[in-house]
């Protein structure tokens, strides 16, 4: 457990530093950077959930021990957005054997740019 | 035996009041922050809402004892499944062992006087009861027809049901768990005994803090999920509703991200029970100790990455299946480690059958049951077939029944002289335990038959070809019925009629045993002092005392 005390200086300078960020979010937002919107949106909440956690929640002034759990919490939502992510990105991995339903599937998903439409496979 | 250096026993007039005489009040009870009360107050708490979702069950197996649905409306069955489900995993079986025996036994078994924040503990109980209540008034005035599984959209648009409030209740019920759990992996990291290191804990704590771990990192994810289905449904936010941009199998993945896992939220705490029972009914240092402990953090890690395997006919993809497939044969591993580990443990001991140990016994055998046709579960392609099947609902029955509950009565006769002070009748004890044995298998085998032969689950009306297996079923409920009867009055007549019980009535190892029956408030009358292995019993002296007697 920690016994340091942080400055109140830290606090708030800690709390400028959140407002600033929120201002660059919504800064950001007013551009539209394609495939990096998403990109710039989650490093700069990284970056304000960083800032929490360490100085607000005093991670960085606590024992190894304290960093693991912090660190486990991050690791296992990890496993989380992962897994869950092997599901969604692999979906056309694999055509249903059923004509119809492969081509609907092809008509009706959306693909990414730059995607070739799958060939068809032939029945048996 | 955990050796001690010199536990100084106190003189009578020093000897503190035990935790039961401390008070007689209901404030004295409602108040109190002693871990121990808390403990009997889950236990209270569970056997209550366990009788519910009984009586539920018990008229589901009348429901199926002929074809056509007669005894009630398929809309009721609905409610009668979901409430025995919502009742059963997560205000009883979730809380059974680590809310109750863990309350009552992690402090003492570490030498400690408390748990780390007793105050918390007490919150915990209360938002459990504010849960449990909250999802009992959503069975009054009407009940829930979702399943325990709430699968959206059905949850979150078309059922006309109390969704909300029954999610409300499991979500407060939720933060109970975490904070137990919070409770307890800080009460084992700061307040074990002098000499108490990690690998001289009794495994029974290695588990409990491997299910610990399970609450605190799963639990949120839960109520998380829950949180955004009631948001669903009420302010229409789209999350896993497909005509509002959602995806339905999110939910899928959210949901069981926490409910496998939370599998192993019930079934550690079990092998924590039987960890203790084997090696003392062995009279036999357990077989493995380390294998074991570690095997309870492998379970824990490796439970989390399995989850899609509840989901192979959802709509997610064939390559994730076939990911979620081979992790989900990984986890029978450590699960595997434990089973033979007991059984080396067995092996040449000086075996006992008293009622504790005839229930652990149970649990090895059903577990193992239950685990294995886990495997056929984890394959794809058989999987496919006995989906949705009763073949699914005889497997979590072994694990959930016959692994959660028999090691939790076998956790209960075991230390029930610690809790009470007083013995139970040994005798009705053994026959309750085979009672229950018989019952249960009577009840879940056909089911496997069934299951397999496609009788789907959640129907109140089925095909005549699948009556036998239905009838053999209700017969076996009605026998596990008694099974589960016999203990409550017996228990409740030893309370005033059974045999006074020492210290340690088992001659069982582990600091819980070396202060009196039932405990004083603060559990040791002086901190102890740890110098000795666990689980040091020796069957060379047993065999020695029995050849002495004999002579």
């Amino acid at each position: 457990m920690s016994t340091e005390i942080v400055s109140k200086k830290i606090y708030f300078v800690i709390w400028a530093s959140l407002m600033v960020l929120l201002f660059v979010t919504w800064g950001v937002a007013q551009f539209d950077l394609g495939l990096f919107n998403s990109l710039a949106a989650l490093t700069i909440a990284i970056i304000k959930m960083l800032l929490v956690i360490l100085y607000f929640m005093h991670v960085r002034y606590s024992s190894r021990l304290t960093w693991v759990f912090a660190g486990a919490g991050f690791l296992w939502l990890m496993i989380m957005i992962t897994l869950t992510l092997s599901d969604y990105t692999t979906r056309g991995f694999v055509r249903p054997y059923n004509r119809v339903l492969s081509n609907w599937q092809d008509k009706n998903w959306n693909h990414l740019p730059g995607d070739k439409p799958m060939e068809p496979r032939p029945l048996p | 035996m955990n050796e001690t250096e010199a536990v100084p026993v106190p003189a009578p007039a020093e000897v503190e009041e035990n935790y039961l005489s401390a008070g007689h009040t209901v404030r004295s009870w409602l108040l109190t922050t002693d871990h121990k009360r808390i403990g009997l107050l889950y236990l209270f708490s569970i056997i209550f809402f366990f009788a519910i979702a009984a009586v539920a069950a018990a008229i589901m197996r009348l429901e199926l004892l002929t074809p056509p649905g007669d005894l009630v409306l398929s809309a009721t069955y609905n409610k009668l499944f979901t409430l025995h489900g919502v009742i059963m995993v997560w205000f009883f079986l979730i809380p059974s062992i680590p809310n109750v025996l863990g309350n009552f036994l992690i402090p003492m078994m570490i030498g400690a006087r408390d748990v780390a924040f007793p105050k918390l503990n007490l919150l915990s109980w209360y938002l459990f009861m504010a849960g449990g209540l909250l999802a009992l008034h959503a069975i009054i005035v009407g009940g829930v027809d979702t399943g325990w599984t709430f699968y959206t959209p059905y949850s979150s648009r078309y059922s006309n049901t109390h969704t909300v409030e029954m999610a409300l209740g499991i979500f407060l019920s939720g933060f109970a768990s975490i904070l137990t759990g919070l409770n307890f992996i800080i009460t084992v990291h700061e307040m074990r005994a002098p000499g108490l290191t990690w690998f001289r804990l009794p495994l029974f704590i290695w588990s409990h803090y491997a299910t610990s771990l399970i609450l605190v990192l799963a639990t949120p994810v839960l109520a998380i999920t829950l949180l955004l289905m009631m948001l669903e449904r009420i302010w229409g936010l789209g999350i896993f509703d497909p005509r509002l941009g959602g995806d339905p199998v999110l939910f899928q993945h959210l949901f069981w991200f926490y409910s496998h896992p939370a599998v192993y939220i019930m079934i550690l705490p079990s092998m924590a029970v039987v960890s203790e029972l084997i090696p003392c009914f062995s009279r036999k240092r357990i077989f493995g100790y380390k294998f074991i402990a570690f095997a309870s953090m492998a379970i824990a890690v490796l439970g989390f990455v399995v989850w899609g395997h509840h989901m192979f006919v959802s709509g997610q993809s064939v390559y994730a299946g076939m990911i979620f497939s081979i992790l989900s044969f990984i986890v029978a591993i450590p699960s595997g480690i434990k089973v033979f580990n007991w059984t080396a443990t067995l092996h040449r001991g000086s075996i006992s059958f008293e009622t504790p140990m005839l229930y652990a016994l149970g649990f090895i055998g059903l577990f193992s049951l239950g685990g294995l046709t886990g495997l056929f579960l984890a394959a794809l392609a058989v999987d496919v077939h006995v989906t949705d099947t009763y073949f699914v609902v005889a497997h979590f029955h072994y694990i959930m029944v016959g692994g959660t509950v028999l090691a939790f009565m076998g956790g209960i006769h075991f230390w029930w002289p610690k809790i009470t002070g007083r013995m139970y009748p040994e005798k009705l004890g053994q026959l309750a335990a085979l009672v229950t044995f018989i019952g249960f298998n009577l009840t879940f085998f056909p089911q496997f038959v069934m299951g397999y032969l496609g009788m789907p689950r959640r129907y109140h009306a089925y095909a005549p070809e699948f009556q036998i297996y239905h009838v053999l079923s209700t017969a076996g409920a009605t026998i596990l019925g008694v099974g589960y009867l016999l203990p409550v009055i017996y228990l409740l007549w030893s309370l005033r009629h059974g045999k006074k019980a020492g210290a340690n009535p088992w001659g069982a190892t582990g600091l819980e045993w070396q202060t009196p029956s039932p405990p004083p408030v603060h559990n040791f009358a002086e901190v102890p002092r740890v110098t000795g292995e666990p689980y040091d019993y020796s069957p060379q002296e047993e065999e020695k005392k029995a050849e002495d007697d004999h002579a």
